[in-house]
């Protein structure tokens, strides 16, 4: 659904992004994560066709950005960061108004499906000029979904929301994204990681790691991480764990258990189990801990001064010397 | 020709949603009426000594008051486009950049037609007191005129409007423009004289209007010259807001 290849874009003298390839399938959910300027806004506005790229190639359902522009965006709906509404107008106008522009044949009732969908039917009539911050936000979705395009493309679609309407976005978002390809980026690691089927860490204009959500984290940390509780006295515990095959170290003791590591791709929680059973422990909990998003995203957009690492490896390659600024573009 | 069509709609609408519309309407019936009625009163007072007034008394200051209210109609078009950052939807919407600045131009272009409509119940009372009634000719060219000199002033509005993301900016350099244009060039060019005075001339708005359409001539090169000026400011427009998508 959507192809980049050796996508550059530069804003002068600055680079914002710098030969970015990835693709993205139908049905698929691709978090594109990163902090501030680090290039997510303006990879998203070149696949919807509101600017060219410096170099390289896009092609979204088949169609190439920059030749086949108007194509391209008649299939894919885009949220901006900033919500683009016209506050002088009512929702229900507002919307119509963009379906004429995609020229839908049932407008009126494409707007109300999406108005039900982002429930905002009851406020169809009301100007957008006096929705809150959370309702216009999903005002903008419903402008995003309305001509039910094959690829969505969402800047930071939960920014700004308070927490009952970041849980539904992301519910409907999840829907979508069952049968359609959806872009979103955020900086938001949690969102990231309970939204999307694969994440793109991009940093920089680069990106430095693509993976799904749990490949990351055993990929970064390589080794996985064991949380052990046991009623009781837990003394002796730690030599029992760590003579277990398949466990590298005990890292530290919890209140009532330890916390180990295991080598990656292999899980030993059985065997600690008998182990532990057997020398008389009464076993509670035995649970993983997945490395936070957070910690890995810190890990790989750490500036550090590193050679530029060979093409293909997805390196973490993060140039420390350019005192870029961090523009909002 | 159906995008531009949404886009005319909604910026015609608009106009009749917003204070401004009602405000230029107001002074425009105003002006003319107050004008229109002095002119009668002058020619009856005189007992028949003055002869009747023309259409273009009405034409004329119309044309003259189109120089204000035409950088007011159009000032917001683009400009609030960009404040708003709604010019990113529309630029990501299925439309293609010429589109939109034709739209614009053509909301703008069909309330003036509206304002302009509602200025020929002057003629008509004029027909009903002037015996044998008023000459056609300076009519149907007067209003065709106005027509066209709305054209160009929507364009160069619109044009500007593209430049700025402010509106006060946008309404003072249209009117800046239209300034020069209007009246400047024409007095320039008569103390230049032959001398580039050519030129001038050629480029002078009021001359194409005063000097031929008020009077009842049509001449195609007047036409082709407001014509090919609209398409032209609607033209840098277009490319205007095409450089954005680079920025």
């Amino acid at each position: 659904m959507i192809r980049v290849e050796g996508l550059t874009k530069d804003f002068g003298a600055r680079r914002a992004i710098e030969n970015l390839t990835f693709d993205a399938e139908k049905g698929e959910i691709l978090g594109f994560l990163g902090p501030n300027g680090a290039g997510k806004t303006t990879t998203m506005r070149i696949l919807c066709g509101y600017m060219p790229p410096t170099s390289g190639v896009a092609s979204v359902a088949g169609f190439d950005v920059v030749s086949e522009s108007i194509e391209v965006r008649r299939r894919v709906g885009y949220l901006p960061e900033t919500v683009p509404l016209y506050p002088d107008m009512s929702v229900f106008e507002y919307l119509k108004f963009m379906a004429d522009l995609r020229h839908l044949r049932d407008g009126e009732d494409r707007v109300d499906e999406v108005l039900e969908l982002v429930h905002m039917e009851e406020r169809a009539d009301g100007y957008i000029g006096n929705l809150s911050k959370g309702m216009r936000q999903r005002v903008g979705l419903a402008q995003a979904l309305l001509h039910k395009p094959e690829v969505l493309i969402l800047d930071e679609p939960t920014i700004g929301l308070d927490p009952a309407q970041v849980v539904e976005v992301r519910n409907t978002i999840k829907e979508i994204g069952r049968e359609r390809t959806v872009l979103l980026s955020t900086h938001i690691l949690s969102e990231a990681q309970q939204v999307c089927d694969r994440v793109m860490i991009i940093n920089k204009g680069h990106i430095v790691a693509e993976d799904t959500p749990e490949h990351l984290q055993t990929r970064v940390t390589g080794a996985q991480r064991v949380a052990l509780r046991v009623q009781g006295d837990e003394d002796g515990l730690s030599d029992v764990v760590e003579g277990v095959p398949g466990v590298i170290r005990v890292i530290k003791s919890l209140e009532g258990g330890v916390e180990f590591e295991t080598q990656a791709g292999q899980d030993v929680r059985p065997e600690v189990a008998r182990a532990v059973v057997s020398k008389g422990f009464d076993l509670l909990e035995l649970k993983p801990l997945g490395v936070s998003l957070e910690e890995i995203f810190l890990q790989l957009t750490r500036d550090e001064p590193e050679p530029p690492m060979v093409e293909g490896e997805e390196g973490l390659d993060s140039e420390s010397d350019s005192e870029k600024e961090e523009e909002q573009v | 020709m159906r995008n531009i069509w949404t886009i005319a709609i909604r910026e015609y609408k608009h106009y009749f949603a917003s204070p401004i519309a009602y405000i230029l309407a107001f002074v425009t019936f105003l002006a003319l009426g107050g004008y229109f009625f002095l002119n009668i009163y002058y020619t009856t007072q005189s007992g028949g000594q003055a002869p009747p007034p023309g259409v273009d008394i009405v034409t004329g200051l119309l044309v003259f008051l189109f120089v204000f209210i035409c950088p007011a109609l159009t000032m917001r078009l683009l400009s609030e486009e960009q404040r708003l950052g709604t010019l990113e939807l529309l630029l990501t919407a299925p439309l293609r950049d010429w589109e939109l600045v034709v739209g614009k131009w053509l909301g703008a272009f069909l309330f003036m037609l509206t304002l302009i409509a509602v200025t020929f119940i002057y003629p008509i009372v004029l027909n009903l007191m002037v015996k044998p009634g008023i000459d056609q000719g300076p009519l149907l060219t007067g209003y065709l005129g106005l027509l066209l000199v709305s054209a160009v002033f929507l364009g160069i509005g619109v044009m500007v409007s593209s430049f700025f993301s402010n509106q006060v900016a946008s309404y003072v350099t249209t009117f800046g423009i239209l300034f020069v244009f209007w009246w400047i060039i024409r007095i320039t060019s008569q103390v230049v004289g032959a001398a580039g005075g050519g030129v001038l001339t050629y480029l002078d708005f009021s001359g194409h209007f005063y000097n031929t359409l008020l009077g009842g001539v049509i001449e195609i090169g007047d036409l082709v010259y407001y014509l090919s000026m609209t398409a032209l400011t609607l033209f840098i427009g277009t490319m205007t807001v095409e450089m954005r998508r680079w920025k």
